[in-house]
């Protein structure tokens, strides 16, 4: 029987059917309507936050963190443009969201209402997909159709904007089960492989002497399912495994297989294993310019087979010899049966590539000068890493070279743990991030690991956890510069450092206590370790002042216009080796 | 100056040089005649830097609310794939031929492609009797007129309706407008 109510009750009462729990947002005069009708249930729980990109990075975070799509809810005009940025974060990064905007009454579209902007002309560039709903009959089916397009094949973000007239009309409500036709029919995501070439990737598979998996975000993306797949047909092959920064976790940073993350701050081994591979397995990766370095000398020896869900992330950087459109999972499922069925075995030579893969990792290409008096930034992660070990937690960061260590030193064993702004590189990801992930888990330990610059960009969003009793512990490995930044400056323009030093911050131990949070400092590292307990402990939220050695750099590196092979490591990064990384060549490139 | 200061900055990212050859290829794509299908194809083009050279659009199946959008486009081989596939992930789109990647299939010559362009020339004695023997030549019709000007409508591949427009411009042409081109792959298959 179809049921009529107001638009805005059709909004509460779809994303009750979709099972939303969480709806996290802002009001404004575009969205009262709804706001009301959220009053008048208690299905779906808002979260109010401070700033609309909070919004949005918190759904980021409680979606990459559950599988399930983050919802927000903004007004017209300042609301939506705020989303810009998450949802550009969430095109960018995969990552399944369904933001709901106001909109001016339809009759007033076009003529500079107030607080009206052209938000799908302005979002339709940074959406999987968006909808401008002007009938209210169609808003029942265009809600249901937003939280399918966003978590179907490569998921992605969808914008459904909601003009005030629409919301206060009466239509028509139909379920998500009653929606037989979609409109858009010529949308079907790809999800079996083809079977021929799964054959033909195994058997390539039983051939190599020096394989190895490259798996990236795709493979979080396609359910734990998928990450016990992996860890099964790295069993099952004997073969070694590394990670994109997005994918960390699928496959255990403790197993016996892993290499570490790849790529331009990826571990020495990881990066020679691709660099002298004969064959490339890459599985919801996508070949991203922080991996392959110089293209031209990627991996030049090996034979790739390419596993993803979207045509246009195969042969867009790299040619790949085996592409298999689908999902990482079911593809996964697929090799291994043939592999059990045709009896593959790996190859004898793997004990070699193996051997030569123990003298790479004797390289120990994380290791960093340890010092007694200043905290080191990478040793505060690896204490942060060794406390928490065990615990049921979570990891965001912000963006910046405390991101690159986290990546590198704190040892993800599940997917879904580890949630980082990976292709756009949002500063300010991390703190509202963090926001989500403990809505969805209010019993876990949440850490966001910050730098001093990045932490301010969200910095209102402390406020939301304060209201929402969510205890989030911002780690701020606070080293007063933007250390990334100044890195890239020492590396590629003469060591001049324009402006990447940040004066006047503010005292993190009095900034918490003014927002209602617990502030905590450590400035030795004797005095860390019991810190990180206190923070742990502490069942509020809490900003951490780590305050670590200003001047340390993020390393290993593969300087621009180099090789895998080129990779510049700790040990040999003194100042002499940092100005002149670059080469002739390189230069040559500007 | 310290010797460091005389480094030049380098570049974060790999920038190298790409000498692949181009290619022209019309492309047709079928989307759902909704607000905005448009603009969705238009902003792929522009925002991933790929080149339109001809573009046009019309509903072409009521009854499905379908549209036909005819796109030419320049490109290397590798970048026509990601154009094709980018085309490929927009939720309208149903589908996307590359109408000259199928005739090169078939082995047909070329495939089938039509632009009607409107040519106004202006000018009156023998430079106007030279216009008008021109036209003729190219087949092309007198739509109006009157003492002192024509317009032509022709009707061509691209190439002949530019030929035609090159032969005018010495006659008095004035004004251009075309319609882009429109174009089916040959046989009795339907897209
Ligand atoms: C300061 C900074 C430094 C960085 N340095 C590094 C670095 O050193 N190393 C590094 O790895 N990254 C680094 N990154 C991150 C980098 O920019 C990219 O975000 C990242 O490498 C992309 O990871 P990915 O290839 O796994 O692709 P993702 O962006 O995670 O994309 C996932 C891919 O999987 C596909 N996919 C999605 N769902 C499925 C499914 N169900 N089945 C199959 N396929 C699917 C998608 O189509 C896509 O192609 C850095 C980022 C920053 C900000
Ligand atoms: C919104 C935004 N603006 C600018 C940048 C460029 N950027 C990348 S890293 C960085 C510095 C980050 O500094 P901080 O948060 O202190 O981290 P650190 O590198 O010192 O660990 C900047 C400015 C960015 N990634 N995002």
């Amino acid at each position: 029987m179809a049921e009529q109510m107001t638009g805005a009750e059709i909004v509460l009462r779809a994303l009750a059917d979709q099972g939303v729990e969480h709806l996290f947002g802002y009001p404004g005069g575009a969205v009262l309507p709804i706001y009301d009708a959220l009053f008048q249930q208690d299905k779906v729980r808002h979260v109010l936050v401070r700033h609309e990109q909070g919004a949005g990075h918190a759904a980021e975070g409680y979606a990459r963190s559950t599988g399930k799509p983050g919802v927000v809810l903004v007004t017209s005009g300042p609301g939506a443009t705020n989303m810009v940025t998450p949802l550009t974060d969430a095109l960018m990064d995969s990552v399944p969201l369904v933001c709901i905007s106001g909109q001016v009454p339809t009759h007033l579209i076009g003529t500079d209402a107030f607080q009206e902007a052209d938000t799908v002309g302005i979002t339709r560039a940074c959406t999987k997909h968006n909808f401008l709903v002007t009938d209210v009959n169609d808003l029942a089916r265009i809600l249901h159709e937003a939280f399918y397009v966003a978590t179907t094949g490569r998921p992605g973000p969808v914008l459904v904007d909601v003009p005030k007239d629409v919301q206060f009309a009466i239509g028509t409500y139909v379920g998500p089960n009653q929606v037989e036709a979609r409109r858009h029919l010529g949308y079907q995501p790809p999800r079996q492989g083809d079977p021929e070439a799964i054959r033909y990737a195994a058997r390539m598979m039983a051939e190599a002497e020096r394989p190895v998996f490259y798996t990236g975000g795709g493979v979080i993306n396609a359910g734990p399912d998928a990450s016990r797949l992996l860890r099964e047909l790295v069993a099952a092959t004997g073969f070694p495994v590394t990670s994109t920064l997005t994918g960390l976790g699928a496959y255990p940073a403790s197993g016996d297989n892993w290499l570490g993350m790849l790529g331009m701050h990826g571990t020495y081994e990881a990066n020679m294993v691709m660099h002298d591979a004969d064959l490339i397995i890459c599985v919801g990766a996508r070949f991203d310019d922080r991996i392959t370095g110089r293209t031209d000398a990627f991996s030049p020896g090996s034979r790739k087979i390419h596993i993803d869900v979207d045509p246009s992330s195969i042969n867009k950087n790299i040619r790949v010899d085996l592409p298999i459109v689908g999902d990482a999972g079911q593809i996964m499922s697929e090799i291994q049966r043939v592999w059990r069925e045709e009896g593959l075995r790996p190859r004898q030579e793997l004990a070699d590539w193996w051997t030569q893969i123990a003298k790479w990792r004797a390289r120990k290409s994380l290791s960093y000068k340890k010092s007694d008096d200043v905290i080191m930034p990478q040793y505060a992660v690896q204490r942060l890493y060794e406390l928490t070990r065990g615990r049921d937690s979570y990891v965001t960061t912000e963006v910046g070279q405390h991101q690159m260590w986290t990546a590198q030193y704190y040892g993800f064993d599940e997917p879904n743990r580890w949630m980082t702004s990976g292709g756009l590189g949002t500063m300010g990801y991390g703190l509202p991030s963090a926001v989500g992930v403990q809505v969805a888990h209010p019993g876990s330990l949440v850490v966001c690991v910050a730098g001093d610059a990045s932490v301010l960009m969200n910095m209102q969003e402390l406020s939301t956890a304060v209201q929402h009793n969510l205890p989030i512990k911002v780690f701020i490995l606070n080293n007063q510069y933007m250390g990334m930044v100044r890195q890239w400056q020492q590396l590629l323009h003469g060591n001049r450092l324009s402006h990447s030093y940040t004066e006047s911050l503010p005292d993190f131990v009095k900034l918490a206590e003014a927002y209602g949070a617990v502030g905590i400092r450590a400035e030795t590292p004797g005095e860390l370790d019991s810190a990180i307990n206190e923070m742990i402990a502490v069942d509020r939220p809490v900003l951490f002042d780590c305050r670590v050695a200003s001047l340390e750099n993020c390393f290993p590196m593969i300087p621009s216009g180099k090789a895998h092979n080129e990779m510049l490591l700790a040990d040999e990064a003194n100042d002499e080796a940092v100005a002149n990384a670059i080469g002739a060549a390189g230069r040559a490139l500007v | 100056m310290s010797e460091s200061a005389l480094i030049p900055p380098a570049s974060a990212y790999f920038l190298e040089d790409r000498h692949d050859p181009e290619e022209r290829h019309t492309l047709s794509i079928l989307v759902d005649n909704e607000p905005g299908v448009l603009a969705r194809v238009i902003g792929l083009f522009s925002g991933r830097g790929y080149n339109i050279d001809s573009l046009t659009v019309s509903e072409t199946e009521h009854d499905r609310h379908l549209s036909r959008i005819t796109i030419v486009t320049t490109a290397t081989r590798p970048v026509l794939t990601q154009i094709k596939n980018h085309l490929g992930r927009l939720v309208p789109v149903h589908r996307v031929n590359d109408l000259t990647e199928l005739s090169l299939q078939r082995n047909d010559e070329t495939s089938l492609e039509r632009e009607l362009a409107l040519v106004k020339v202006t000018g009156t004695g023998d430079i106007r009797a030279e216009a008008l023997r021109l036209a003729d030549a190219f087949e092309a019709k007198v739509v109006d007129a009157t003492s002192d000007h024509f317009i032509f409508q022709l009707t061509g591949r691209t190439a002949k309706v530019e030929r035609f427009i090159s032969v005018m411009k010495p006659v008095g042409l004035v004004e251009v407008c075309r319609t882009g081109v429109a174009a089916l792959a040959r046989g009795p298959e339907a897209m």
